[in-house]
């Protein structure tokens, strides 16, 4: 609105280098105070070592400052290891699923009328206005053998395969599948609405001239939507992905207690075994394998998204 | 044409070999029409974009659609693409009914006005990308690729991206493009828009050059006037939907059919008029705005007593300081004049008022008071009956 003319005293104020710098800061500032300072509270008490005190950790003293034997146990027992490898095929799965789901809902939602796109896109957050441990215990409910819905699933089984393979109930309940399942429900808006977003400023001339060059529309897709929509595949699959590798509640609720995902292992770890450097170590080393390669990648794609935009 | 005329042969031997079938345009009527749209009328909604437009298009024209934005040309050209479906109407290339074939099946390309390149393939893949259908061998495919990069001259622009190169090179890549897979006939959406003024007119040369090479029937969208008349060998001016004219640039701009025809080419000047007497030559006209009578050359069914409407192009009038005894000559005074260096352009005051634009060539080397006629002037003003046009509506 204001053009270089119109510049209210206010907005020369403001547009003072300083107030920039601050505008800058403050992200900055917010992640240095709240992310980096704890993780750095964090990686220290890996190296602590557990005592009955209060709090739970001390360094030094008769114990060595830089002990590194929860690093060893990590390798050690097998229990991480298979929680670490729980944790990647369900948030990978789950992943996966949400992306076959939610690519058509937001490549449906680029393609509907203004009006129905509103409507549309109300409906994809409106979950988000019921408690998510309410949604998760109406899973429950559903899942449950007596339930309606698997006595539905039951019935039609019973009715597609042979006789012999009949069952009475489909036991959904404390299975990966479970996790799966309501990791899906619960994640599939943080996938649909990035994905919108990219989809919706694809320039659909492209598709167009796809199509002059004489490609049928599902070519046209494989050659130009796909390529140019994995910026939002890749934003949308680490929203999903990044919290559900560390899901905590889900696994709790509905999950096989014998096979847990990290996060319950670390709750665990925290909580029921007050053995914190541990819960730190376990903390750290998921974010050295899983958040830190994705966040080089996402810094280096998203670098070569920014010449690509850049030059055109 | 920047170079001279060169003989039939000449040309031929300029042709692409990747155009065997590279013809020289044929503008003579006679020819069967290469391409036929037929009563094509397109609505979207209550609204029509294209009303009963009838046209007919020679094998190897350069054809041009013009128009101002929301005239329609636009649409036509996208159902000619395939892109929309005409309401009404039916639309032919090479004797084939393409009305109820999708674009991907047409033997028609398109040069996007945005030029829609492919940001994520290479300028070589962009090329290609049309070929992948095609029944060919890879060799055979990398050979075409490497010809249409020739032709257009970016050969060594081939690993680039879209983003890496210009808006010019940008330009000559989606050409090139919708050239590969030769198709019957390519549209082109105001193709010269996106580039600067300098880069247009060498562009445009450049335009006219390939498709001499390759033979191909274009059809080109545009709202620039200027460009239509330098491309095309024939044109149509769209107005509300429909074609208000089609004939070469000469036609267009010497013998406009309409007021909005004569209006939109260029500048002109409208007296309105009644009819006098007519003759099998010359009509005699009253125009009270410049308080007399004229003679115009005449056009069929004109009655004396009928209202007309007398237009004159601003370069056809004559401005002399004295009266010589011309016909249509009336007096005047110059209200203003701008001097562009070739030419002025005077805005002449006349009696009653009305005032008539004139544009004037500086032929001779003239200083500041020695020019044709200055501010504040009384000069006189005349044109030839042959410039006076007669317009019925």
């Amino acid at each position: 609105m204001a053009g270089a003319h119109t510049d209210t005293s206010l907005q020369r104020w403001f547009n003072r280098k300083g107030w920039i710098n601050v505008t800058i800061a403050a992200p900055y500032v917010w992640l240095v105070l709240f992310f980096l300072l704890p993780f750095v509270i964090v990686i220290a008490m890996s190296f602590a070592t557990r005592t009955p005190t209060a709090p739970p950790f001390s360094f030094g003293g008769e114990h060595p400052v830089l002990n590194t034997a929860h690093y060893a146990r990590l390798f050690q027992d097998d229990l991480y290891i298979r929680a670490y490898l729980t944790s990647i095929a369900n948030a990978g799965l789950a992943t996966l699923l949400c992306l076959l789901i939610g690519y058509p809902m937001a490549l449906g939602l680029t393609r509907v009328s203004p009006a129905w796109r509103n409507i549309l896109l109300m409906l994809v957050i409106l979950p988000f206005w019921t408690s998510f441990l309410l949604r998760v215990y109406a899973w429950i409910g559903l899942m449950g053998t007596n339930s309606w819905f698997n006595k539905l699933l039951t019935a039609s089984w019973n009715w597609l395969v042979p006789t012999d393979w009949a069952l009475r109930s489909i036991p959904m309940m404390n299975t990966n599948f479970a996790v799966v399942l309501v990791m899906v429900y619960s994640y599939l808006p943080f996938m649909i609405l990035p994905l919108y977003a990219n989809l919706e400023k694809l320039d659909r001339t492209l598709d167009e001239a796809s199509m002059d060059l004489g490609s049928r529309p599902f070519r046209v897709f494989l050659d130009i939507t796909l390529p140019l929509s994995v910026p939002g595949i890749i934003a949308g699959g680490l929203l999903v992905f990044i919290p559900a590798s560390g899901e905590l509640i889900i696994p709790s609720l509905v999950g096989n207690a014998g096979q847990p995902m990290i996060g319950r292992v670390i709750s665990d770890e925290f909580a029921s075994a007050r053995d914190w450097p541990m819960a730190s170590a376990v903390s750290v080393a998921l974010l050295m394998l899983l958040v830190v390669p994705i966040m080089l990648y996402t810094h280096f794609e998203g670098k070569s998204h920014e010449k690509r935009k850049e030059g055109a | 044409m920047p170079e001279p005329a060169r003989t039939a042969d000449q040309r031929a031997a300029t042709t692409v070999a990747a155009f065997p079938g590279a013809q020289l345009p044929q503008t003579s009527v006679k020819a069967p029409p290469f391409i036929r749209i037929e009563h094509v009328t397109k609505r979207f909604g209550t609204f029509t974009a294209v009303s009963d437009v009838t046209l007919e298009i020679q094998k190897g024209e350069i054809f041009s659609l013009l128009g101002g934005s929301g005239c329609g040309k636009t649409t036509l050209l996208r159902v000619l693409a395939g892109f929309e479906a005409p309401t009404e109407g039916r639309v032919f290339i090479d004797g084939q009914d393409m009305t109820d074939l999708p674009p991907y099946e047409r033997p028609v390309n398109m040069m996007f006005q945005s030029y829609a390149l492919f940001p994520h393939m290479t300028v070589e893949k962009n090329v290609a990308y049309g070929l992948k259908h095609e029944d060919m061998t890879g060799a055979q495919r990398a050979e075409r690729v490497r010809e249409m990069l020739d032709l257009v001259q970016l050969t060594e622009f081939a690993q680039r991206k879209p983003h890496q190169i210009s808006g010019g090179q940008r330009q000559r890549v989606a050409l090139a493009r919708a050239l590969a897979k030769q198709p019957k006939l390519l549209l082109l959406d105001e193709p010269l828009a996106a580039l600067d003024k300098k880069l247009r007119e060498h562009t445009q040369f450049e335009l006219m050059e390939i498709q001499e090479k390759t033979g191909t029937t274009f059809i080109v969208v545009t709202h620039d006037q200027e460009e239509a008349m330098t491309l095309s060998s024939r044109l149509a001016v769209m107005d509300k939907g429909r074609i208000m004219q089609i004939g070469t640039a000469t036609d267009v701009y010497e013998y406009p059919n309409s007021r909005f025809v004569a209006g939109f080419i260029g500048s002109i000047n409208f007296f309105e008029a009644t009819v006098r007497t007519t003759g099998a030559e010359t009509a005699e006209v009253e125009v009270p705005d410049l308080g007399g009578n004229v003679t115009a050359r005449a056009i069929p069914g004109l009655a004396p007593g009928q209202p007309i409407t007398l237009a004159v192009r601003p370069e056809k009038v004559h401005l002399a300081r004295k009266r010589h005894d011309l016909p249509n000559t009336f007096p005047g005074t110059v209200q203003s004049l701008a001097y562009f260096g070739k030419d002025s352009l005077y805005r002449i005051v006349l009696p009653s008022g009305h005032v008539m634009l004139v544009n004037s060539v500086n032929a001779r080397r003239a200083g500041e008071h020695e020019r044709v006629a200055d501010w504040e002037d009384a000069v006189f003003l005349s044109f030839d009956p042959a410039a006076a046009i007669l317009l019925k509506d």
